[in-house]
């Protein structure tokens, strides 16, 4: 398929260097050309690249070969409908100066914009509101840059205001000064969080409110900002395994999962069938637990207490297998490049199949109370709508977007590990509501654990790691007994497993949706650069557009039932 | 055989010292403020759900008012963005109060040790237990809790504990 896109693609841009590198098509293009390029593959019919799915910038100071530019910056596009992946390229000559914005043509590059203006300090021309997003204001420099010290923290007294920021908005919406001072429709500002227990962590939710009508609403987020790409910059491949255990921290294993996937997908290694079948189980089962915490929370904030224990407690009972399997409740690490950590145990399956009727058992139990609840229906139905064309501009994916209708699952339109070969189905809401949210993922847990029993039912015997000393550990008898097995131990610990140099995107569906990673490597057993393409992020980079117009108890149910993991969304 | 006033008074009465029924009933209804940020707080919403169940021990009764809660339990990272907040969270807080750094985030910095992750809550506000673990189990949730009665045992009423603190953004 790519063959043909990269054709279609250079005969549309004959001026631009177009290759292929895994399952993208990457295009060089001169800056002054950016802008155009991006708008002719968001508008051309024959791109229609409707979702902008990440931005990041690089810095080549320290990069071996080197470049005529120091900061280049990338954006990942992708045609959802036909499986296209396009990488947008190009050099910043003078980050100070800036390039031109592309926030008119999708709304996720708001967010994603003043992230790279944070993390490098590439100015975006005609941003509507370009400052900083990750770290506090009173930040000086761009820590990202490999001339920023690693360890060189910054104290922050004071929260900022966001003051100019809702008024802005609030004149964007058509309220103006005189509507804001009439006392008959005086405006009040309430502030949710970020210490609040409707925000489930650490986000900043502040509205403008009218009555309890929501006119205008901005968030802040970063407030569990902590330095994930920098920190993943000075570690071996294998050593940030535990860090992205804590990204999301409801689903650590699919995200390492998705980090190892990455990696051996550029390493070209193919890792064995039994390992791609646990992969799988452990990924659809990780998505259960995720979903269950999700919606153990939603129904909590919306009065459900008793649902919280249905679902949290089979939860609780899951963490117990999960960690008779890795040692571990939360933060599991058990994924290795090239393979598992360890096979399951003896017995396992059996544990397993007891622990999936246990959380069918819970949903069944809280589905009783939700399902044709009029209370339920009431306060979720028609409520926080959001359109297709909205939930893609903004970069929603996920759950989040299959709500609003629109069938895009990577399990389904990018297979790995064999999901084609899956007999499962993709739930799709009609109207993008706060309801639709809520029962898509009811759904997807029931088509998982479907998904579950069919691979523990064909997984194969064998063994989980690939056999290459240069990616796996060598098995310990061979370290203990023999020197080239020690040598090959010795260098994979201390050096790292050798990654050719290059840059590359590799995506995961993970609970949350598009989980994401773009890696430069310099050829060292060290990531040049890791930059991860967090879900949540853009979801929450499209909040105000959910709940402007509706109340603020709505906000709150809102925010629950898009799952926000703030290890995920600031890194 | 009762001594002195309860001699004269028989059995109506029972004579203590004040520090003693005061820290009693301390002990046993903390009331705590769940400071939580990261994944330590899905390991704290453990440790209050029906398998640990936090209530054995007094402390319950969780309160999203620091007005209303007298045990601040600090679980998950605190960046230099979010220190501000705690501080401020801290010092609404009625005294007498306490408060535990949950995992290792929260104690030291943990892994992240980088330019936006607070080394450790104690250079913002005093500490007075430390849990370890990347999340500590909830297990350690209630030992921590245990200790904090521990503690509270042999306070004085008359004492004002950490009132001569100096933190980094004081």
């Amino acid at each position: 398929m790519n063959s043909t896109a990269l054709e279609k693609i250079k005969a549309a841009f004959p001026d631009a260097t177009c290759t292929t590198v895994l399952d993208s098509v990457v295009v060089e293009v001169q800056p002054e050309y950016l802008e155009s390029t991006l708008s002719r593959l968001k508008n051309d019919p024959t791109f229609n690249c409707g979702l902008l799915v990440d931005i990041t910038g690089i810095d080549y100071l320290e990069y071996p070969t080197p470049r005529k530019f120091r900061f280049h910056v990338v954006y990942t596009l992708r045609n959802w409908q036909d499986n296209l992946l396009v990488q947008v390229r190009s050099a910043v000559p003078d980050p100070q100066a800036g390039i031109a914005t592309v926030t008119h043509l999708w709304g996720s590059a708001n967010w994603g914009e003043r992230e790279v203006y944070d993390q490098y300090g590439i100015r975006f021309n005609g941003h509507p509101d370009l400052r900083r997003i990750l770290n506090h204001w009173q930040f000086e420099g761009h820590p990202l840059r490999k001339d920023y010290p690693i360890e060189k923290g910054q104290i922050c007294l004071e929260t900022d205001s966001l003051e100019n920021e809702i008024r802005s908005r609030l004149f964007e919406n058509g309220i103006d000064e005189t509507t804001m001072k009439d006392i008959n429709t005086e405006i009040m500002f309430l502030n949710i969080g970020p210490s609040h227990p409707a925000t489930h962590g650490a986000i900043r939710i502040l509205a403008a409110l009218d009555g309890e009508t929501i006119l205008a609403n901005v968030n802040e987020i970063g407030y569990l900002h902590r330095g994930f790409e920098k920190t993943a910059e000075n570690r071996t491949y294998n050593q940030i395994i535990p860090l992205t255990d804590r990204l999301n921290y409801c689903s650590s294993m699919i995200n390492n999962i998705a980090y190892a996937k990455a990696v051996e997908a550029w390493l070209g290694v193919t890792i064995t069938e039994r390992a791609q079948f646990m992969r799988v189980v452990l990924t659809e089962f990780y998505r259960v637990l995720d979903h269950l915490v999700c919606l153990a929370a939603a129904l909590v904030d919306m009065g459900g207490l008793t649902n919280y224990w249905y679902l949290y407690n089979e939860k609780e009972a899951a963490y117990d297998l999960i960690s008779r399997l890795t040692g571990a409740r939360l933060t599991s690490s058990f994924t290795r490049i090239g393979g598992m950590y360890r096979d399951f145990y003896e017995g396992w399956e059996k544990d397993l199949e007891l622990q999936l009727r246990g959380i069918e058992k819970g949903i069944g139990d809280a589905l009783k109370l939700v399902e044709t609840n009029r209370i339920v229906h009431d306060r979720t139905q028609g409520v926080c709508v959001v359109s297709a064309e909205t939930a893609l501009s903004y970069g929603f994916t996920g759950p989040v977007l299959r709500a609003s209708g629109v069938p895009f699952d990577l399990r389904k339109d990018a297979p790995y590990y064999n999901y084609e070969s899956f007999d499962f189905e993709v739930p799709v809401g009609t109207t993008g509501d706060i309801y639709d949210r809520f029962m898509i993922r009811f759904y997807e847990m029931a088509q998982s654990i479907r998904i579950i029993r069919q691979a523990m039912k064909h997984i194969p015997n064998g063994p989980i790691n690939v056999r290459n000393s240069q990616v796996c550990l060598p098995p310990k008898d061979q370290v203990y007994n023999n020197i080239e097995g020690l040598a090959n131990h010795f260098k994979l610990i201390f050096e790292g497993v050798k990654v050719p140099a290059g840059e590359w995107y590799d995506s995961f569906e993970a609970a949350n949706g598009e989980l994401g990673f773009h890696f430069i490597s310099d050829g060292s057993g060290q990531p040049y650069k890791l930059k991860v393409r967090p879900p949540c992020f853009y979801t929450m980079g499209g909040f105000h557009k959910m709940v402007e117009g509706n109340m603020i108890a709505d906000a709150v149910i809102n925010l629950s039932c898009i799952n926000i993991i703030g290890g995920e969304l600031d890194r | 055989m009762a001594l002195g006033l309860e001699a004269s008074l028989g059995n109506t009465v029972i004579t203590t010292k004040l520090d003693a029924v005061v820290n009693w009933g301390r002990q046993y209804s903390l009331w705590p403020f769940i400071f939580g940020t990261a994944c330590c707080a899905i390991e704290f919403m453990s440790a209050a759900a029906s398998q640990h169940d936090i209530s054995r021990f007094g402390a319950e009764v969780v309160r999203f008012s620091p007005r209303q809660a007298d045990l601040l339990l600090v679980c998950g990272t605190i960046s230099y963005k979010q220190a501000p907040i705690l501080k401020r969270i801290y010092e609404q807080m009625p005294l007498p109060k306490w408060v535990v750094a949950m995992g290792a985030c929260a104690s030291s910095g943990g892994i992240y040790d980088n330019y936006c992750t607070v080394q450790g809550i104690d250079t913002i506000i005093p500490v007075d237990v430390y849990i370890s673990g990347c999340p500590p189990r909830p297990e350690a949730v209630l030992d921590a809790l245990i200790k904090i009665q521990e503690q509270i045992q042999g306070e004085s009423v008359l004492v004002d504990r950490h009132n001569d603190f100096k933190g980094i953004l004081d």
